[in-house]
């Protein structure tokens, strides 16, 4: 047994028994209803803006992009546009293919030792199809989940409800996008446990997000498709805290989904301490987002400083003699 | 200690990991994966801290008593200088994209060199030094404190990166684990932790010129030697000049190609060059002030990088040159094309490059003023202006490397290909996971290029020399060809461990070896003095 996930396991669990307790027997639903919600997201909004803000501040000493393409000289050899931008508008779509496509994800390669002494790369296209996967169906669930927050529900939200429910299959309509969330979290959990090097370097931190967000799934998915749950009361206080009216109605809505809520909550406020701020980080990594025509255009060091050097004149005094000796030119003769 | 055979070698790279985690399982430095410690003199010839003799198997590192302190300290001011470092830190998922991308995981298979976890041997302690959640959960969070097996761990793997950057071209957000060992290895430099490799070429580098420490007259000396023997191989005489003031462009090199085989045939090749440009133009000077175009002084600190890179624009101020041309080299121009123009610039005493040749303009290298000779060549033989005779490198059957830094921090890719191409009958490249921004190392880079830490080289080389093996088996590859002096010096073992039969070359060489000189004897052997393929049987005949 791995302590790592472990640790994450029992931390969500209970997390869980925390609020069903909390709910169910001790009644605090305003407290897990509309405190917490609260406190998480202005711990959020504190967090997010401090961390991008500590980032912003540092300056970029030098321009070290990682060159993935060749570079801008002759006129008659075609340079990477994107790979190695000198423009921004060529930043630009290099940090578009990164941040929609993971673009460089999607180079990953699977190194193998073949036929005793043969190392071979294969394209390993599985941890980019499924962090993909991931990403853009919690982003659809996300999307989805507007129609809680804003009445009348916009056209398209309502839209994309359409297309992710294209299925038709049962009723309720099922969400691919659900699906896909907690297919892709299982395959990021799995090589976590499974792959012996991805398990090595896995920390707690890794695995908690994971169980979090697999919790979330799953209290949706239940709440949706498998216990009834009073929606117009939840969105009677989905809306009040929107609305900063918030009130808590009575009975009806049911342990699950404050549950749920929690975890979204847990979620929120711990997004700013972890490794989670990837989100904000993406968009200013120096390796990626910067112009590469570092030769042409000079890059700004604000803290610049002169440093102790061995002048010329230094070098001559000691290799004097010996340079006259030599036949080569000096400054000063003697 | 004799070190393990190839097939040895490949036993050990077992890509498992142990049962135990790795905060649980302690440094072991070995012998054959580690370098020297840096000698005190050199230190101290350079006012760098803590200069002592010291040895890394001794328990006792004779370290500062406020050694945690400063350490601390560093980063912390590191944190607040460098967003990438700061971002670094934070950002890593641990999704192990960039795992089985270093040469030296794929080699020893020692979990602690996949870049993720050679950047958590750092983050571990940022975490428990700069963070919340570190500073309540501890360990639970991948925090650990500071301790001297921490920092011995460190300093064994931070050492056992080359900075390639391989790992950078595969991470979804682009973090540098080079980024991260220059920063560590500028924490370690501040107790006095570097490695002689390192720290008695920056001094030699310092003081003379150059990482060798070869003295001016011994300089021209070596020079002299190669007009000899060019002489004797072409037929001309070619007639260098120094330290010559008023030459229109100053020419840098590393000076690892004025010292040792095979880089003096590439050394003996710029001469050949420039003198037969010189009737068509070109007016040229090598320094010895800067006779160094590498820089091992970004091996130790960003500070020590400046020091030393600042004698290249010195020396062309003095001189008066119009532009600088720069030699084949690696990490040298990773220098000059992301540090040396924030660093030492603006040059605006110099002019932005023009080819005296073509008149090409350099708009590429417009401020910093500094041309790569491949860059240089390729625009000469795409305007005819060299008169080249490919067939006199028949006898070789000629693959590329791509240096590091160049691919990866530069982008020059296709130059080096183009002259090949016009040199050179036959060139087979390597499989395409292997070259351009996907090369691999050859294991010796940032520094590493010592004797005592041979298997740690051969180890680290291997996926580079598994890829010229398949060339060699496929096509009969015999010269593997780079544009990089410490490549120069490292791929020769590398290849008669791995590859044996397989030369290494610069660019520069397989240029001169096809060049006809104007006036020169009908040439029978390339630079090396081997006899040119078709020549045996002529003269047997
Ligand atoms: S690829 Fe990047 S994010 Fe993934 S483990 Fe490596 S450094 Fe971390
Ligand atoms: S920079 Fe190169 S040597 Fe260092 S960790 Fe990355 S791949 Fe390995």
């Amino acid at each position: 047994m791995n302590i790592n996930y472990l640790a994450s396991l029992i931390a969500v669990i209970v997390l869980f028994l925390l609020v069903y307790v909390g709910v169910e027997a001790a009644g605090l639903r305003y407290f897990f209803g509309v405190l917490l919600p609260y406190l998480a997201v202005i711990i959020f909004i504190i967090g997010f803006v401090k961390k991008i803000v500590g980032w912003a501040k540092t300056p970029v000493p030098f321009r070290i992009p990682t060159t993935c393409g060749q570079q801008e000289t002759l006129s008659w050899i075609k340079p990477a546009k994107i790979d190695n931008p000198t423009t921004g508008s060529g930043v630009f779509v290099r940090m578009l293919l990164e941040i929609l496509c993971f673009r460089s994800l999607f180079r990953n390669t699977k190194m193998e030792l073949r036929e005793g002494d043969k190392l071979s790369y294969e394209w390993e296209k599985w941890l980019w199809l499924f962090a993909l996967a991931f990403h853009y169906s919690f982003l659809t669930v996300l999307l989805r989940h507007l129609r809680f927050f804003l009445e009348p529900v916009p056209g398209c939200v309502k839209f994309l409800e359409s297309i992710d429910g294209f299925l038709q299959i049962g009723l309720p309509g099922i969400m691919i996008s659900g699906i896909i969330l907690l297919a892709a979290l299982l395959f990021l959990l799995l090589r976590r446990i499974l792959i012996p090097q991805i398990k090595y370097i896995s920390l707690a931190s890794d695995y908690f997000p994971l169980f979090l967000i697999i919790g979330i799934a799953i209290t949706g998915i239940l709440m949706r498709y498998f216990t009834r749950v009073d929606i117009a009361g939840i969105k009677e206080l989905t809306i009040g805290l929107v609305t900063f009216h918030p009130t808590v109605p009575d009975g009806g809505i049911g342990g699950l989904f404050y549950v749920h809520l929690f975890f979204v909550s847990v979620l929120i406020a711990y997004f700013p301490f972890s490794k989670l701020m990837h989100l904000g980080g993406i968009f200013m990594s120096p390796t990626r987002n910067l112009t590469t025509d570092t030769r042409a255009t000079r890059h700004i060091n604000p803290w610049n400083y002169d440093v102790k050097v061995h002048t010329y004149e230094e070098y001559e005094e000691e290799f004097r003699e010996k340079m006259i000796g030599a036949g080569l030119p000096v400054e000063k003769e003697s | 200690m004799s070190e393990p055979r190839p097939d040895e070698l490949i036993r050990k790279m077992e890509h498992k990991p142990h049962q135990k985690g790795w905060m649980d399982t302690p440094v072991n430095i070995r012998k054959g994966m580690y370098c020297y410690a840096s000698n005190p003199k050199s230190v101290e010839y350079l006012g760098l801290p803590n200069a002592r003799a010291w040895n890394p198997l001794d328990v006792d590192w004779k370290l500062p008593p406020d050694w945690q302190e400063i350490i601390h300290k560093g980063f912390r001011e590191r944190l607040d200088k460098f967003r990438s470092f700061k971002i670094f830190m934070d950002v890593c998922v641990r999704c192990g994209a960039c795992a089985d991308k270093c040469h030296f995981f794929i080699g020893t298979g020692d979990p602690k060199n996949m870049p993720v976890l050679r950047a958590e041997l750092l983050r571990s302690v940022y975490r428990n030094d700069f963070t919340i959640a570190g500073k309540i959960l501890g360990k639970i969070a991948g925090a650990r404190e500071m301790t001297i097996d921490v920092l011995k761990e460190w300093w064994y793997y931070l050492f056992q990166c080359t900075e390639c950057r391989r790992c950078s071209v595969f991470c979804p957000y682009g973090i540098d684990t080079a980024e991260i060992t220059i920063m560590g290895r500028e924490l370690l430099n501040l107790l006095g932790l570097n490695i002689d490799w390192i720290a008695t070429p920056v001094a030699n580098c310092y003081r003379t010129g150059n990482h060798l420490g070869i003295q001016p007259h011994a300089y021209k000396d070596m020079l002299d030697f190669f007009v000899e023997d060019i002489e004797e191989v072409t037929g001309v005489k070619v007639e260098p000049s120094f330290n010559r003031k008023g030459a229109d462009i100053l020419f840098i090199t590393p000076s690892g190609d004025v010292f040792a085989d095979p880089g003096t045939y590439t050394a003996m090749g710029y001469l050949i060059l420039f003198h037969y440009l010189k009737d068509m133009g070109l007016d040229i000077t090598w320094s010895t002030y800067a006779s160094e175009g590498g820089n091992f002084g970004f091996f130790t600190s960003h500070e020590t990088m400046k020091r030393l890179n600042k004698k290249m624009y010195a020396e062309a101020k003095r001189l008066g040159v119009k532009w600088i041309l720069g030699g084949e080299c690696g990490h040298m121009w990773r220098v000059i094309n992301q540090y040396m123009d924030t660093m030492n610039g603006p040059a605006d005493f110099l002019e932005a490059p023009v080819s005296p040749i073509t008149g090409t303009k350099f708009e590429n290298a417009r401020s910093t003023k500094m041309v790569h000779i491949a860059e240089f060549m390729a625009d000469l033989i795409k305007h005819k202006k060299l008169k080249l005779d490919p067939s006199r490198n028949d006898h070789l059957k000629v693959t590329y490397h791509d240096s590091c830094n160049p691919a990866r921090g530069m982008g020059i890719l296709e130059e080096p290909r183009y002259v090949i191409n016009n040199v050179c009958n036959h060139f087979y490249e390597m499989p395409s996971n292997t070259i351009r921004e996907q090369t691999f190392c050859c294991g010796s880079g940032a520094g590493l290029n010592a004797g005592e830490n041979i298997e740690l080289r051969m180890a680290g080389g291997f996926p580079r020399a598994n890829a010229v093996k398949h060339v060699h088996q496929k096509y009969g590859v015999n010269m593997l060809a780079c544009i990089c002096a410490v490549d120069r010096a490292a791929l020769p073992p590398l290849m008669d461990y791995w590859v044996p039969e397989v030369g290494v070359t610069g660019l520069t060489e397989l240029v001169a070896n096809a060049l006809i000189v104007p006036g020169e004897a009908e040439r029978t052997t390339d630079l090396r003095g081997e006899e040119l393929q078709g020549k045996e049987e002529a003269e047997d005949a």
